[in-house]
């Protein structure tokens, strides 16, 4: 028996994913934006590394788009998401091990560049947000296949499926994504 | 939440499209067994294609275990496509395979037992073999054609479920066109062809559903 605020927040659940199989964008966003501490909260049990906690619940948010379909509305919604959650959880901590068996130790690795140029680049927080800025300036379609396959490190098939798109059309937009960041990186550092 | 998971959010609302819940798997397995059936039914109905066993026959053990195999590896591959289901039913058709599998290994050793000889036997446990082969290619191909439409998160137990059904779905279609006495070796080419085709629907089905 569930208490009542969690049979209200339920029910809201399977309210908003139906109407969401509906095609009813509004309802799918407060729906995808609702679930995302639930998701936190199950994953958290198994993972305690933040930035892989955040992978995977992205993870988690592709999966429920992707098998979206095989929700019935009939049925309470938060075992059906559990279920996913628990699928994703198992394959990342399933690809961490083999990640984990596959890599060495390097005492070094935290050592940063001697030279102060490479520091200032490579440490400063003000490169991940330069980034974050350039991504921002690539069309939807570009910056959508550069996150996928280079920031996720999805590869080209699950790409696709997230998409939509051919793997032709990934490989295209990705080299045109790159393309187009190259050459505004380059314009900043000449007007520098 | 973190600017990424709110961009990816905004990425899956800009290409929500509606979709058609899908139906319930035994409903799912349902279809695709009454299809196979009904096929099955006028095949077997075809005027030429009528037994003539003298002999020996399957035992009713045998018979049951292979069609109890056969339908629950279908439900079962219909269960695990769908994230919500135990993943429990993987293990559905192993009870009903092993009663098959030991069954048929006490035929064999009873047609042996019985000491019938080699030059009486008909050489037909090669078309036994590409029988089963054969037959499962459709309904492989049928089978994950409606399994693909659930996008399984984990395809190897769906494919390797539905492998199993296929091949028991064979060998138990078989039974109404075997023209000869059942022998030891039809018996092992049975068991040798849905191994084969466990494996080749599996591997092909973890392809094709992933």
């Amino acid at each position: 028996m569930l208490r009542p605020d969690a049979q209200l927040q339920e029910e809201n659940w399977s309210r908003l994913m139906a109407a969401a199989q509906r095609g009813d964008a509004r309802a799918y966003d407060d729906l995808l934006k609702s679930v995302v501490p639930f998701i936190r909260a199950l994953l958290r049990r198994r993972i305690k590394s933040p930035p892989l906690l955040e992978d995977v619940t992205q993870d988690v948010l592709l999966s429920v788009h992707r098998v979206r379909h095989t929700y019935n509305p009939a049925r309470p919604f938060t075992p059906w998401l559990a279920a996913i959650v628990a699928r994703r959880g198992v394959d990342a901590l399933r690809r961490g091990g083999r990640i984990s068996r596959l890599e060495t130790q390097d005492e070094d690795a935290a050592a940063t560049f001697a030279d102060s140029e490479a520091n200032n680049v490579l440490g400063s927080h003000d490169a991940e947000r330069e980034l974050e800025e350039l991504l921002a300036q690539l069309p939807d379609a570009q910056r959508q296949a550069l996150q996928l396959l280079k920031v996720r490190e999805l590869s080209l098939a699950e790409a696709s499926k997230v998409t939509g798109l051919s793997i032709g059309a990934l490989k295209v937009s990705v080299h045109r994504a790159i393309k187009s960041l190259r050459a505004k990186v380059e314009r900043d550092a000449a007007s520098r | 939440m973190t600017d990424r998971t709110q961009q990816l959010i905004a990425d899956l609302v800009t290409q929500l499209t509606p979709v058609r819940p899908l139906r319930a798997p035994l409903a799912r397995a349902a279809t695709w067994l009454a299809v196979i059936a009904v096929l099955a039914a006028l095949v077997v109905m075809y005027p030429t294609r009528v037994l003539h066993r003298s002999t020996y026959t399957l035992t009713d053990v045998e018979l049951w275990s292979m069609l109890a195999t056969a339908v629950l590896g279908v439900i079962a591959a219909f269960h695990l496509s769908v994230p919500e289901s135990s993943r429990r039913w993987a293990w559905a058709p192993i009870a009903p395979l092993i009663v098959w599998v030991l069954s048929s290994g006490h035929s064999c050793y009873r047609i042996w037992h019985a000491g019938v000889p080699a030059t009486n036997l008909p050489a037909e446990s090669p078309e036994c073999f590409r029988f089963i082969v054969i037959v499962s290619v459709p309904l492989a191909a049928f089978l994950l054609w409606m399994l693909r439409r659930a996008r399984p998160l984990a395809p190897l137990p769906v494919a390797f479920t539905a492998g199993i059904g296929v091949a028991a779905a064979s060998a138990f279609l078989l039974q109404f066109f075997h023209p000869f006495d059942v022998t030891f070796m039809d018996l092992a080419a049975h068991l040798a062809a849905v191994g084969v085709v466990t494996g080749l629907v599996a591997a092909s089905g973890h392809k094709a559903l992933g």
